[in-house]
């Protein structure tokens, strides 16, 4: 089954977040306080790494699975609606010490109450869907 | 076999869980899809009836079915790992972000994965449990499709892709993030 490939990669995914403590609370109050480096050290080799591999892939013309080219969607352009936005997201963030991927595996973790914090993420969702025309972007 | 299980069950550092979100981030290009969870939250949205209600979840949500099978498969992996892979779940916290949640009146900080002062179904019956919980949950969900991305599609992949709005909404989490933890959350801990 062609989906099946993806409930693969989310264990990896989820393992990973998990063994490197990445859905701890702590670890997240310890990123904003500057009391660790871990945090830093993650989502800087990610992004270092990703940089090089995305360029060889860009250079390279590399191809999907389907033999389709790799496309990388531009966001477009704007500096409201990602400051804003941006500066909403990291007070929640702050506050349950978790982004949506840590959120589910949390889940996994047998945290049962972070199910509150997903719907309550959901709601600000569709609310956000709702009030978006009267929104700056 | 059991030694790679040993070493497994470590806490991992933090270049390993660095290099493994990349290579989470390039497979699913590979497979011809882009590295967003929070495209999921408008997925449920959309499904649970959002699609009549308003324009913004009106999309082919069937495109995004990947992506709620790798949320899926992200609950699985966090399971496989809570139950086999994680014998001890304290943290290593440094002294004085001990010291400092200690103060707020978190017992034990670092014992488990999260403050079970926070993260507990008593709590969600008091303001604090309300505000946390709730509230933040709510302003992670509007926050992140207001900036049209979370962590992994902002920091992760748009970083990744030297993207100028990417950037300005990383910069826009840890403003946010900045905010919260030095200077609101005491008060949230006083109430």
């Amino acid at each position: 089954m062609k989906l099946f490939k993806y409930i693969f990669i989310g264990i990896v995914f989820g393992i990973t977040l998990t063994k490197a403590e990445i859905i701890s609370w702590y670890r997240i109050y310890e990123m904003f306080r500057f009391q660790s480096f871990h945090m830093y050290g993650v989502i800087g080799t990610a992004i270092v790494l990703g940089i090089v591999f995305v360029q060889i892939v860009k250079r390279t013309k590399m191809k999907t699975i389907d033999g389709s080219p790799i496309l990388f969607q531009p966001k477009e352009r704007s500096t409201p609606r990602y400051l804003i936005g941006g500066i909403i997201f990291g007070l929640g963030w702050a506050m349950t010490g978790a982004c949506p991927g840590p959120m589910f595996i949390l889940l996994g973790n047998g945290i049962g109450v972070i199910l509150i914090v997903i719907i309550a993420a959901v709601i600000g969702t569709f609310t956000y869907g709702m009030v978006k025309h009267k929104l700056p972007h | 076999m059991n030694q790679i299980i040993d070493i497994i069950s470590k806490p991992w550092p933090w270049y390993v869980a660095g290099i493994m979100i990349t290579v989470v981030m390039l497979t699913l290009l590979y497979f011809g899809n882009s590295f967003g969870i929070s495209s999921n939250l408008r997925t449920v949205c959309s499904i649970i009836g959002g699609k009549d209600t308003c324009n913004y979840f009106d999309f082919d949500w069937k495109g995004q079915i990947w992506n709620l099978v790798f949320m899926v498969g992200a609950i699985i992996g966090g399971g496989i790992a809570y139950t086999w892979l994680t014998p001890d779940t304290s943290i290593l916290l440094s002294e004085q972000t001990i010291a400092e949640l200690s103060e707020f009146g978190i017992k034990d900080p670092g014992k488990t994965f999260v403050p079970m002062e926070i993260f507990s179904w008593d709590t969600l019956f008091t303001l604090k449990g309300v505000i946390f919980l709730l509230m933040g949950g709510f302003l992670v969900g509007f926050g992140t499709h207001y900036a049209g991305g979370c962590t992994s599609g902002h920091a992760i992949s748009g970083l990744s892709n030297l993207q100028l709005p990417s950037l300005i909404a990383v910069a826009g989490f840890f403003i946010g993030g900045l905010i919260m933890t030095n200077l609101i959350l005491p008060y949230i801990f006083g109430l």
